[in-house]
C-alpha cells in the first residue's frame, strides 16, 4: 500500500497497531509505544491536494522531526495532528489520525485534544498582555486556581522553558517586550502551562538568532522525558542535531521515515539522499 | 537623456507636485481655522457656557442649551453605534473572514460610508418622527448613530485584519473559543486601532446638520428630554448665523469655532492613540 514506509512501522490497519504498540509497552520497556498513529491520511486546501496518503507513527517521549523542501505538507501534517485546520472553511483532511486509541479527524472535544497536543509557532505570538498573563491564559481555560496556585504554575512552566531567571523580576512586564528568542520561549511556557502530553513545533526556531536557536534545541531534550515532540524544521542540522526520528516529505509524500542518525546517514531513497546533500530543496 | 538622469527628473518632478498637493491642502484647512478664529473670537463669552440662547433682538450670549444638546446627542448615537458597530466589525474580521457574505457585508457597509447624511436623515425622520408625530432628541442620536456605524464597522473589521492569523491560532491552539480569542486576545491587540476608529466617527458626526433638521430640530431653551427636540450646535449655527442679528451671526462664529477645536482635539488624542498602535507582527 506504501511501499516508501520502512518495515518498523506496519501498514496494517489502525486495531493491529494499538495491539502492537500494548504488546510492545509489555514486551521491551526500552522502546516508548506509539503517541499519534496516521494511517492514510489526505489533506484538502480546497481543491489542492496537499498530503497524499501519508501513514506514519510518532513515537512517545520521542522528538521526531519533518523535514522537506517548502511546500511539501510538513506544517500541514503538523496542522492536522491538533485540527488547526478546522479554522478555515474549505481546508479538510481524510483518513485517520488516532491518539491514544482515538481519531482525532472525527473527535467531537477539540477544546480537549488542543489542551492534550499544544503547539508553538513559526514566529513567536506573545498575547497582548503581561508575561504572567500570557502563561496563565491557557490555564485559565481549563481550570480555576487560586493566585499562590496559579503563581506556582506559571513558575515551573518558565522553568521548564528556561525563561524564569530572565523574567522572573519582570512578571508584570508585557510579553512583547521581551526578545525575540524569549518571546518564542514564552509561547513554549505558555503552550506547557496546561501540560500537553504532544508539542507540535512549526519552525520555532526559524525567526531567531543562532544562540536563541541553540536555547531551544536543549529545551528539546528536556521537552522528551515529559512530551511526544514534533517539529517541522527547514533546517537539517537542526533535524539532526535534535531529533530521534526524521520524516522526509516531498510534494505532500512521505518518502522516507527512518530513525534519525540512519537516515542522515544511510537514506534508502536517492530522493531523499539528493535533498539532504543539498542538490535540491 | 540618460537612464539616470531620466530617473531623478522623475523624482524631482514628483516631488514638487506631491509638495503641491501638500501645501494646497494644509493652506485651505489653515484658512479655515483662522476664519473661524478671527470671527468666532469676537463671539467668545463666558455666558456662552452658562445662559441658554437667547431671544431675537437682545444683546446677550448664551450657548448652554446647544452645547447640552450636542453632547446628549452624540452620547446617545456613541451608545447605539459603538456596540452595533464594533459588532459588525468583530464579526467580519473573525467570523466572516472573506467569504461571500462578509464581503457583501463589506460591500454594503462601504456604500453606507459615502451616504450622503441628509438620505440619512431622511431615513430617521421616516421611520422615527414619522410615527412618533414630534421631532426628538431620540430621532437625533438614531440619524447620527446610523451615520457612524459603517466608520466603526470599517476601522474595526480592519484592525482586526492587521492582528496576524499566527496570535488567533496560537490562542486557538490552547483549546480557546473562539469568543474568548476575540474578547481576551484580539480585542486587546487591536483596542488602540478600535478606539481610534470611535473617535473618528464621534469627530465624523459631530458637525452633521442636515440630519439633525430632520429629526432633533432645535430647542430654544434648556432640555434634556429624549423624546422632544432639543437644542444643538450645528443647528443653532445654521440658524444663527442666517439671521439679522449681529449678536446671533457672532454666537454662530464662536460655536462654529468651538466646534472645529473639538474636533481637532479629537483627531490628535486619536493621532496619539494610533500612534501607541503596537502591531504585533
Amino acid at each position: 500500500m506504501t511501499p516508501d514506509l520502512p518495515p518498523r512501522f506496519p501498514t496494517v490497519n489502525v486495531a493491529v497497531s494499538v495491539k502492537s504498540r500494548d504488546a510492545a509497552e509489555n514486551d521491551s520497556p526500552a522502546q516508548p509505544p506509539v503517541k499519534i498513529a496516521a494511517r492514510n491520511l489526505n489533506f484538502y486546501y480546497g481543491n489542492f491536494h496537499a498530503i497524499k496518503d501519508v501513514s506514519l507513527d510518532v513515537t512517545q517521549n520521542r522528538v521526531t522531526a519533518f523535514i522537506g523542501p517548502s511546500g511539501c505538507g510538513k506544517s500541514t501534517v503538523l496542522r492536522i495532528f491538533n485540527r488547526i485546520y478546522d479554522l478555515y472553511p474549505g481546508h479538510r483532511a481524510e483518513g485517520q489520525v488516532i491518539l491514544d486509541g482515538e481519531d482525532i479527524l472525527t473527535l467531537k472535544n477539540i477544546g480537549r485534544l488542543r489542551a492534550k497536543v499544544g503547539m508553538v509557532f513559526q514566529r513567536p505570538t506573545p498575547f497582548p498582555m503581561s508575561i504572567h498573563e500570557n502563561v496563565a491564559f491557557g490555564i485559565r481555560l481549563y481550570e480555576r486556581l487560586r493566585r499562590s496556585e496559579m503563581d506556582d504554575r506559571v513558575q515551573r512552566a518558565l522553568t521548564k522553558a528556561g525563561l524564569w531567571d530572565e523574567v522572573k523580576d519582570k512578571l508584570n512586564q508585557s510579553g512583547l517586550g521581551l526578545s525575540g528568542g524569549q518571546q518564542q520561549r514564552l509561547c513554549i511556557a505558555r503552550a506547557l502551562a496546561v501540560n500537553p502530553e504532544v508539542l507540535l513545533l512549526d519552525e520555532p526556531a526559524s525567526s531567531l538568532d543562532p544562540i536563541s536557536t541553540a536555547k531551544i534545541e536543549e529545551l528539546l531534550f528536556e521537552l522528551k522525558e515529559t512530551c511526544t515532540v514534533v517539529i517541522v524544521t527547514h533546517n537539517m542540522q537542526q533535524a539532526a542535531r535534535a531529533s530521534d526520528f526524521t520524516a522526509f516529505l516531498l510534494e505532500g509524500k512521505l518518502i522516507e521515515y527512518q530513525p534519525t542518525p540512519k537516515l542522515f546517514t544511510t537514506p534508502s531513497d536517492p530522493r531523499t539522499e539528493a535533498y539532504i546533500t543539498g542538490r535540491f530543496g | 537623456m540618460g537612464v539616470v538622469a531620466r530617473r531623478r527628473a522623475a523624482d524631482v518632478a514628483s516631488k514638487i507636485l506631491m509638495g503641491i498637493a501638500t501645501a494646497v491642502g494644509v493652506f485651505f484647512l489653515l484658512w479655515i481655522i483662522w476664519t473661524t478664529l478671527r470671527f468666532g473670537i469676537s463671539g467668545m463669552h463666558w455666558d456662552l457656557f452658562t445662559k441658554d440662547t437667547p431671544p431675537p433682538g437682545t444683546d446677550e450670549f448664551g450657548l448652554r442649551n446647544a452645547f447640552v444638546g450636542s453632547l446628549i446627542l452624540l452620547a446617545v448615537s456613541l451608545s447605539i453605534g459603538v456596540p452595533i458597530g464594533l459588532m459588525a466589525g468583530t464579526w467580519l474580521a473573525e467570523y466572516g473572514f472573506r467569504g461571500r457574505t462578509a464581503n457583501a457585508v463589506r460591500f454594503i457597509n462601504d456604500i453606507m460610508l459615502s451616504a450622503p447624511s441628509i438620505e440619512i436623515g431622511l431615513f430617521a425622520y421616516a421611520i422615527m418622527v414619522g410615527p412618533m408625530g414630534h421631532f426628538s432628541a431620540a430621532a437625533g442620536g438614531v440619524a447620527l448613530a446610523i451615520l457612524m456605524i459603517p466608520i466603526i464597522v470599517r476601522t474595526t473589521d480592519e484592525m482586526l485584519g492587521l492582528i496576524g492569523s499566527d496570535m488567533r491560532e496560537a490562542a486557538i491552539a490552547l483549546g480557546a473559543p473562539v469568543w474568548v480569542v476575540v474578547t481576551k486576545v484580539t480585542w486587546k491587540a487591536a483596542r488602540a486601532g478600535i478606539l481610534t476608529g470611535i473617535l473618528i466617527a464621534l469627530a465624523r458626526v459631530t458637525g452633521e446638520t442636515a440630519p439633525l433638521l430632520f429629526t432633533a430640530l432645535n430647542d430654544q431653551f434648556f432640555s434634556t428630554g429624549l423624546l422632544r427636540p432639543i437644542a444643538n450646535i450645528p443647528v443653532v449655527i445654521y440658524q444663527f448665523a442666517l439671521s439679522p442679528y449681529a449678536n446671533w451671526q457672532q454666537m454662530a462664529w464662536a460655536a462654529a469655532f468651538i466646534t472645529v477645536l473639538f474636533v481637532l482635539v479629537l483627531s490628535l488624542v486619536a493621532r496619539s492613540v494610533l500612534g501607541k498602535v503596537q502591531v504585533p507582527k
